[in-house]
């Protein structure tokens, strides 16, 4: 009783920091966005953006009062749920986001889905089998990967299978997806080169997290006594490494959701990313902390979730 | 012109020339393209001779297209006063129609005016065309035309073209079919000003840009600002057999490989302004054809007059003969440009001064030039940037040329970010880029005039400022002309600035694709394609 009563609140301490992680780095976000130069009547305006105009405009927006009133309002408004509504084209912020973050998660969720399980196998397997030709074929092939930067991958995907074998889209979106081969047919580039980048990280950190479970004396008094080479590793060394490698798969699946501007952009896939960009090149202050709000929830989250595991799977760790 | 030896020969060209005589192509052809010298111009004879085709084939109803253009955001909208990227004017071309527009040979065509007249220049009368509706079955009529242009005059819209809008003092509905504007000064150029893509007509007391209202050859489906945009044909479009496509979706692939590759899987039919580097991989292509356009961009080297050197006598006169412009037109532009001649109205325009040729490179002469300004042998700093395109390949051009002759340049290159604020105008020898523009009179006042906002050289002259005055009100074509082509002829010879060539935009195509003609008001046919383009069956 004692001993549940320390985790949960532990947990609850882990979410009440990842609170005021939230609002710290949205104050962060706010600094940085007031030292970009112009600001959204002077980009909207462009070329024609005379003095007389911007004020005008600026008038008309309601931007004249102080950026930094703007942003508490704005927050408070997000306390209750309310994103605000763009400076740009006046569409709620909510709508703008929420078709597109659909977008991400998707494209996110059949990345995750597909490459973690993959990955923690070749993971494991490698270091089962430490030394051996499976172990280093392994190894270099996900150093070949995590060196090649994604957008060289990327674009040699779209031009093999796209441009000469012709058998996948070289777009994912506005192509029709009227049938599930279709649907699958989308996704497969831009699946296949997240995976590549994703799994690669897992491998080599699933790799090294149980290897030196493996080096230590109980697991191999595991060995000494009897036990198979798998019952020893998934057994008595993968729960310890639980920990380690949940953190592992936590970093590279929080890169899903904001990171993949360049999947987005070579791929044409209108997620978060690039509104995220979208929004910084047009100054527009409510997307931009909605945005990033979203990122910093989705990390945080994650690895909120990965310490939760490693609590939950290491007794040692909740004292 | 035997002795001419094309360049640059690769395989890629083989393929083309052996793909060329598969298609049948005649000896005239094959001559054309052999002749030409280097990679760009043998693709663009291969435009003259589709271009050729297309117009020869009769245009065929029916099909969707897909289509991307470069740049696509947020704030993308079909509020055609806001318009920004080429996307917003290819959707307001689509949705929307302004009086008037400029045919592919840069002319002025009625489009919902039937007539824009004046006596003066100064009062002038609209006739609008009847029997044309909005979309949304509203008739069209005088309201319609003075409410959407006095949308500019409104601050609180944020229109792009107020400074240009703002000579309208008065703007009022005379009858259901007549408009009458009266200008603060005489400007002859408004029927040219009312092409311009700000100033289609929107239906009286429209607010709401979420869906487009107009009278266009599309009726918005649905638009997601910086996702895509869904158009359908309007079945009561006022010009009969257009447009010949059942329905087109638009959207941007910022990334060029993307867009190059999009095309060349067939996933677009258009991919608009592509990178001359990615020419190579469409030539030899079959299923893939290029469309070139030049209006009116340029990046041009900035000398000012006020400052050192460029006030001393000779030096701007030995700059200009010191510019390669056919090494900066061939290997800083890989032939995608044309050469220029030192002012800033293109060959695309009707007022271009053919007599005024480009100045010849001349190190010799740029020599004694130098030496007369007492500058020779000094190491003067030019500035160029990646925000000014193809600078910094052109400022290297020009420094290799000085080396030659004991004339060192010290090329400084900076950032893009904050180029324009912090460089551009300012320093004594820069490099600037400047857009197309409709009218000479509005690139004179905006680049060369006394008062000229962005007066790049610091170019000032009591008798141009008169000249470009008297000509925005003269009404007789031969004069006007006269005027301008003077004006450019003084341009050429005193001002600080060297415009070594206009830069071509390229539009990639599929060859299935017909109908699409350059436009001097940009690429992609003005950014109208849409209503002209049709799929070959």
């Amino acid at each position: 009783m004692l001993k549940s009563s320390t985790t949960w609140l532990l947990v609850a301490k882990r979410l009440g920091i990842a609170l005021i992680t939230l609002v710290i780095v949205s104050f962060a976000v706010f600094f940085a966005t007031q030292l970009l130069p112009g600001d959204v009547a002077q980009i909207l305006l462009g070329q024609a953006a005379t003095p007389e105009a911007v004020a005008g405009l600026r008038e008309a927006m309601g931007l004249n009062e102080p950026a930094i009133l703007r942003f508490l309002h704005w927050l408070t408004g997000l306390a209750t749920g309310d994103l605000g509504i763009s400076y740009v084209n006046h569409m709620e912020i909510s709508n703008l986001i929420a078709g597109r973050l659909a977008n991400s998660l998707k494209l996110a969720g059949v990345v995750a889905a597909l490459s973690t399980p993959v990955a923690l196998c070749l993971g494991i397997l490698a270091s089962m089998w430490r030394g051996t030709l499976l172990d280093r074929t392994i190894s270099i092939l996900t150093i070949a990967v995590i060196s090649v930067p994604e957008f060289m991958i990327a674009t040699l995907a779209v031009l093999i299978f796209a441009v000469w074998l012709g058998w996948l889209p070289a777009l994912s979106y506005g192509v029709d997806v009227d049938s599930l081969g279709a649907i699958l047919r989308a996704y497969a580039l831009p699946v296949i080169t997240l995976s590549f980048v994703v799994s690669a990280q897992m491998i080599r950190m699933t790799r090294a997290a149980m290897i030196e479970t493996i080096n230590t004396p109980y697991v191999e008094m595991a060995l000494l006594k009897g036990a198979s080479r798998t019952r020893m590793v998934l057994v008595h060394a993968l729960p310890n490494a639980l920990g380690p490698i949940a953190n592992a798969v936590a970093l590279s699946l929080s890169y899903l959701v904001g990171g993949v501007i360049i999947v987005e952009t070579v791929f044409n896939y209108p997620g978060v990313a690039k509104l995220m960009v979208d929004g910084v090149a047009t100054r527009d202050l409510p997307l931009i902390q909605s945005c990033a709000m979203i990122f910093c929830f989705s990390y945080l989250s994650l690895t909120t979730l990965a310490d939760m595991i490693a609590i939950l799977s290491n007794p040692r760790l909740r004292r | 012109m035997t002795n001419k030896m094309p360049i640059n020969w690769t395989g890629r060209d083989d393929v083309m020339i052996e793909d060329a005589i598969r298609r049948g192509a005649s000896r005239r052809d094959m001559l054309k393209m052999l002749m030409c010298s280097g990679v760009a111009l043998s693709a663009g004879s291969g435009i003259l001779l589709r271009a050729s085709d297309a117009l020869a084939a009769e245009p065929v109803s029916g099909g969707h297209i897909k289509a991307a253009g470069w740049s696509s955001s947020t704030a993308d909208t079909l509020d055609p006063a806001k318009a920004s990227l080429s996307t917003d004017y290819v959707r307001c071309c689509a949705f929307y129609n302004r009086l008037t527009f400029l045919d592919e040979h840069g002319q002025i065509r009625m489009e919902l005016a039937d007539a824009v007249e004046s006596e003066d220049a100064k009062t002038w009368q609209v006739k609008l065309k009847a029997g044309v509706t909005f979309h949304d079955g509203k008739s069209f009529g005088a309201a319609d035309v003075v409410f959407s242009l006095k949308r500019h005059l409104d601050k609180s819209v944020g229109s792009k073209v107020n400074s240009i809008a703002k000579q309208m003092e008065v703007i009022e509905k005379v009858d259901d079919q007549t408009v009458k504007i009266v200008l603060a000064e005489p400007n002859a150029d408004l029927p040219t000003i009312l092409a311009l893509h700000h100033f289609m007509i929107v239906a009286e007391g429209t607010t709401d840009f979420s869906k487009a209202n107009g009278t266009g050859a599309f009726i918005c489906e649905t638009f997601e600002p910086g996702v895509k945009s869904v158009a359908v044909k309007n079945p009561n479009y006022f010009k009969s057999n257009k447009p010949y496509l059942d329905s087109f979706e638009y959207f941007a692939i910022t990334d060029n490989n993307a867009r190059v590759n999009a095309l060349l899987s067939g996933d677009i039919v258009l991919g608009a302004s592509l990178n001359p580097r990615s020419m190579r991989l469409l030539e030899g292509q079959p299923s893939v054809q290029t469309s070139v356009t030049t209006s009116g961009n340029y990046t041009d080297l900035n000398i000012r007059l006020d400052l050192d050197p460029g006030e001393k006598a000779g030096f701007i006169d030995g700059m200009k003969s010191l510019i390669n412009r056919e090494a900066i037109q061939k290997s800083a532009l890989r032939g995608l440009a044309e050469i220029g001649n030192d002012q800033p109205v293109s060959p695309a325009d009707r007022y271009h001064n053919p007599n005024l040729k480009p100045r010849a490179y001349d190190p010799d002469m740029a020599k004694a030039l130098f030496k007369k300004a007492g500058v020779l042998g000094q190491k003067i700093p030019i500035v160029a940037s990646d925000a000014a395109t193809s600078s910094v390949d052109m400022a290297m051009i020009v420094q290799q040329a000085g080396d030659q002759i004991g004339m060192p340049f010290d090329v400084q290159r900076v950032p893009s970010d904050g180029y324009w604020s912090n460089y551009w105008l300012k320093a004594p020898i820069h490099f600037g880029n400047i857009n197309p523009r409709p009218t000479p009179d509005i690139l004179f006042s905006l680049l060369y005039a006394s008062t000229a906002p962005w007066n790049e050289s610091q170019y000032k002259s009591e008798k141009f400022d008169r000249m470009m005055i008297e000509a925005r009100g003269a009404l007789d074509e031969t004069r006007r002309t006269e005027i301008y082509w003077a004006m450019q002829e003084m341009v050429a010879n005193e001002a600080g600035t060297v415009i070594p060539a206009y830069i071509s935009n390229v539009d990639g195509l599929s060859s299935r694709l017909k109908g699409l003609l350059p436009n001097p008001l940009g690429g992609q046919m003005g950014y109208a394609f849409a209503e002209y383009v049709w799929l070959e069956s």
